[in-house]
């Protein structure tokens, strides 16, 4: 074995799920000791690769070198033994067990559990001072925040000695200090000669925490490169093959009345715990609010009472009119006669019914809407008509009303339920994570249509938990944190560190 | 009510406790490995006809428990191939078995013995006989703890104490032994079991196969201890309460055996109504009693008493993704 070996090296990987070839002869070489990145659009095959890096799939040809040493890797027994520690996008934890259960679960030493969870805690104890990673012992997973959670992961890794760690959208559910922490972290564990591999599509963070990148686009390496070479343009461009704006271009606001008035508003959930403590907002004609916030501070609350589907109390009136917040009309279908349009944050859930073909999801919450009945029959061939219409107008691909939603990708299945609610040009339109698990192409075009909706006079409500998202699309930005409003600014007066302190709870 | 009555109530209540206890265990044991079983009824049930059919046969009540816990695992193996191995629907595969287990017993019962679909009667070494345990004879005159001894704890079959170890015995496996941990946490989370490097299947099976060997036990003890061999549905839905049981018990061993009990004194109750006249001064359907566990388990379950959280993997077969 070399010295100068690589700690981790691919020649040749390939993989195909029957027709669609998800890695093409993919190689690449990490030199111990250093964080590579790998970046690439959602489906450009880098959850493939870390899995097949996992034991989770085996490669239809290439071979992977750990150490120099050609490696086999059947199972993620075997990944563990080769020393590859993964850390999940969602985490693979035990919710009710200890965080050292977690720790020793498979690493166990022995029959008896007392002797494995002795040693594990002084193990701990030592992973701690080396690293500076603290966390609890006996604290449960369900209670620990997803950044610890996260930093259980992280340790579960090391305790099975792993010298390389594979971390997968490790940013996705963090606050941008929670993430600047993380990266602190990997920072020590390189300085300590472990090799970090870094999977995102955050051009940020590629260009802050790593060494080396690779790009990835439909399952091929595009280039590997040296980080300070490069730039977010360059990147941005081999992930997508062609130059994207990473600003929405949109002309400033010409805001006219105010839509959407919110005041006093309260919500308490089913465990008597109060989400939203008392909120006060006003959305104008011509503008769009974003609303910024680490998930779970309040806004999916909103926008469910907005919606209709969350009782509330204070007031709420659009275009001067009170809505209903807890009687017979606060559901879906009377906001939408109201003129609220609701794209809502989890398309997957609550904007589609993934086995139903898309013209019965375009019908969804407008299945009364003249021109869809027929007498007290649907009219379907009408509503197929209008939905491949639809699908025609928001370049949906492939432009198929009889096909389910759930045979279309994340950004197409986004711009379903977008064509859904604009076009029935509501006066106020929700819109939770627009892009989430949307890809580059498709997040450009969705932002097309909200600003578009914009400019015809409308109310955009936009909750979003990416702050760059926020930054670009939104007009004014109100930051939300523990269920009140931090404050609010203007989009183009304010920055990153602002809104993130904001974030974080620190009045500024 | 005296109490030497309460002594025999007591007495009743461990005896038909001890089917649910073993029921319910084994129902613990697969549900928290995250396979739903709603086939206890039937793995009872196929394990009293062939335990009893072969004790009448051979003789030899342990060559009957021997195949009855061999038809119950037979049963277990085949839940498994349908919800582990071929991920189908556990609640599908679990009503299967059960239809298949009345049938069957009914139908070879006829076959072998051709006495209606029962067994013939069990005498000398084809049952489980009462086990008098040291000094009970001498200790009953002493006042109140010599029937408690004599009565009550001594004077059942070898069955009901192995049903009531077998308690401490399923705490010590599940919360004590590398086994226990990684069960609970496949019934949890699978994926976290399977990413740490172990089999999420074999584990899954290994729960199946102790729930089918002590639904074996808790069937051969119907048909051998109980009673005196088989008749047609001799489990009498008891693979249902011990479900019921088991809710109620929030999936725990050590609250399993006070759900049984809870469930037992409820069986005891219904076949002596004079009781419970005489300490509620009011009569009382002896149907109410036997629906009670049912009422209850509904009651936990809609979140009354405390709540009773399942398995969070439970009933969901596991398909690795990425």
């Amino acid at each position: 074995m070399a010295d100068n070996a690589p700690a981790i090296e691919l020649k040749g990987i390939s993989k195909a799920f029957g027709p669609v070839q998800a890695n093409k002869d993919i190689s690449i070489s990490v030199m111990p000791g250093t964080i590579h990145g790998i970046i690439g659009e959602n489906g450009a095959g880098k959850s493939t690769l870390m899995s097949i890096l996992y034991g989770f799939y085996k490669a239809d040809r290439g071979e992977i070198f750990i150490s120099g040493r050609k490696t086999e890797i059947p199972d993620s027994q075997a990944a563990i033994s080769a020393g590859i520690g993964m850390v999940f996008q969602h985490f693979k934890l035990v919710e009710n067990f200890t965080v050292l259960e977690n720790i020793i679960l498979g690493a166990e030493d022995g029959g008896l559990l007392r002797p494995s969870l002795a040693k594990a805690r002084k193990t701990l104890v030592e992973l701690e001072q080396e690293y500076g990673l603290n966390v609890d012992p006996d604290a449960v997973i369900q209670d620990l925040g997803v950044g610890m959670q996260q930093r259980v992961e992280i340790l579960k890794a090391l305790y099975r000695q792993a010298d390389i760690l594979i971390l997968d959208e490790p940013t996705g559910v963090l606050t941008p200090a929670e993430a600047d922490q993380l990266f602190r972290i990997l920072g020590r564990l390189r300085e300590e000669g472990k090799t970090i591999i870094l999977i995102t599509h955050k051009l940020r963070e590629i260009m802050e925490a790593t060494d080396t990148v690779s790009v990835m686009r439909r399952g091929e390496m595009t280039a590997t490169v040296k980080t300070h070479q490069t730039s977010p343009a360059e990147l941005a461009e081999l992930m997508v093959g062609r130059k994207v704006l990473l600003r929405v271009d949109k002309k400033p606001a010409t805001t006219g009345d105010v839509v959407l008035d919110i005041k006093g508003l309260r919500v308490v959930d089913d465990q008597k715990v109060e989400r939203l403590k008392g909120i006060d907002l006003q959305v104008r004609a011509g503008e769009i609010l974003g609303i910024a916030g680490v998930a779970g501070n309040g806004q999916s609350e909103l926008l469910e009472v907005l919606g209709g589907y969350e009782k509330a109390t204070g007031s709420i009136t659009l275009n001067g009119q009170p809505l209903d917040l807890t009687g017979k009309g606060s559901d879906g279908r009377t906001r939408r006669q109201r003129g609220i349009g609701h794209v809502p944050e989890d398309r997957q859930r609550e904007g589609l019914i993934m086995d139903f073909s898309a013209w019965e999801n375009t019908a969804f919450g407008y299945h009364r809407a003249p021109g869809y009945q027929n007498g007290v029959l649907m009219d379907n061939s009408a509503i197929r008509e209008d939905t491949a219409a639809k699908m025609q107008r928001f370049d949906v691909r492939p432009p198929n009303p009889s096909l389910a939603a759930k045979s279309f990708s994340g950004g197409n299945q986004q711009k379903i339920v977008l064509a859904r609610e604009i076009e029935r040009n509501p006066d106020l339109l929700l819109v939770g994570q627009p892009t989430r698990g949307v890809d580059i192409g498709a997040i450009e075009f969705i932002h097309q249509q909200i600003v578009a909706l914009r400019d015809q006079g409308k109310a955009i409500l936009l909750v979003s938990v990416e702050l760059e998202e926020i930054l670009a699309l939104a007009d004014r930005v109100a930051v939300m944190f523990d269920g009140v409003i931090m404050g609010e600014r203007m989009s183009d007066q304010t920055d990153e560190k602002e809104l993130g302190l904001l974030m974080a709870g620190v009045a500024a | 009510m005296d109490f030497l009555t309460l002594i025999q109530l007591l007495d009743s209540t461990v005896r038909l406790a001890t089917p649910l206890l073993l029921a319910c265990l084994a129902g613990l044991f697969s549900e928290r490995a995250g396979i739903f079983d709603i086939g206890l009824e039937g793995k009872m049930l196929a394990a009293a006809f062939f335990s009893a059919a072969v004790a009448a046969i051979t003789g030899s009540v342990w060559l009957g428990l021997a195949a009855g816990i061999a038809s119950s695992i037979a049963l277990s193996l085949l839940h498994g191939v349908a919800s582990i191995t071929f991920r189908g629907n556990q609640l599908i595969s679990g009503v299967a078995i059960n239809f298949l287990a009345a049938g069957l017993t009914v139908l070879i019962a006829q076959d072998w013995f051709q006495q209606g679909g029962r067994t013939p009667s069990l005498m000398g070494g084809g049952r489980f006989e009462p086990i008098t345990l040291p000094f009970a004879d001498a200790l009953a005159s002493v006042p109140v703890l010599g029937p408690i001894y004599a009565e009550l704890i001594s004077g059942h079959s070898f069955l009901v104490y192995l049903a009531f170890a077998a308690v401490p015995l399923t705490w010590w496996v599940l919360f004590r032994t590398r086994f226990g941990l990684r069960l609970r946490a496949v019934g949890e989370n699978p994926a976290a079991v399977d990413t740490a490097g172990v089999s999420v299947v074999a584990l899954r099976y290994a729960a199946v196969l102790i729930c089918g060997v002590l639904c074996g036990i808790a069937g051969a003890y119907l048909s051998t201890a109980l009673q005196a061999g088989f008749v047609k549905d001799m489990s009498a839905g008891r693979g249902f309460i011990a479900l019921a049981a088991l809710i109620f018990a929030k999936w725990r061993p050590w609250y399993a055996l006070w759900a049984t009990l809870l469930f037992g004194l409820f069986g005891a109750l219904e076949t002596r109504p004079d009781v419970i006249q005489a300490v509620i001064g009011m009569k009382v359907q002896g149907q109410l009693l036997g629906a009670l566990p049912y009422i209850m388990t509904v009651i936990i379950l809609a979140g009354f008493v405390g709540k009773a959280v399942p398995p969070r993997a439970g009933g969901e077969p596991y398909v690795k993704e990425r």
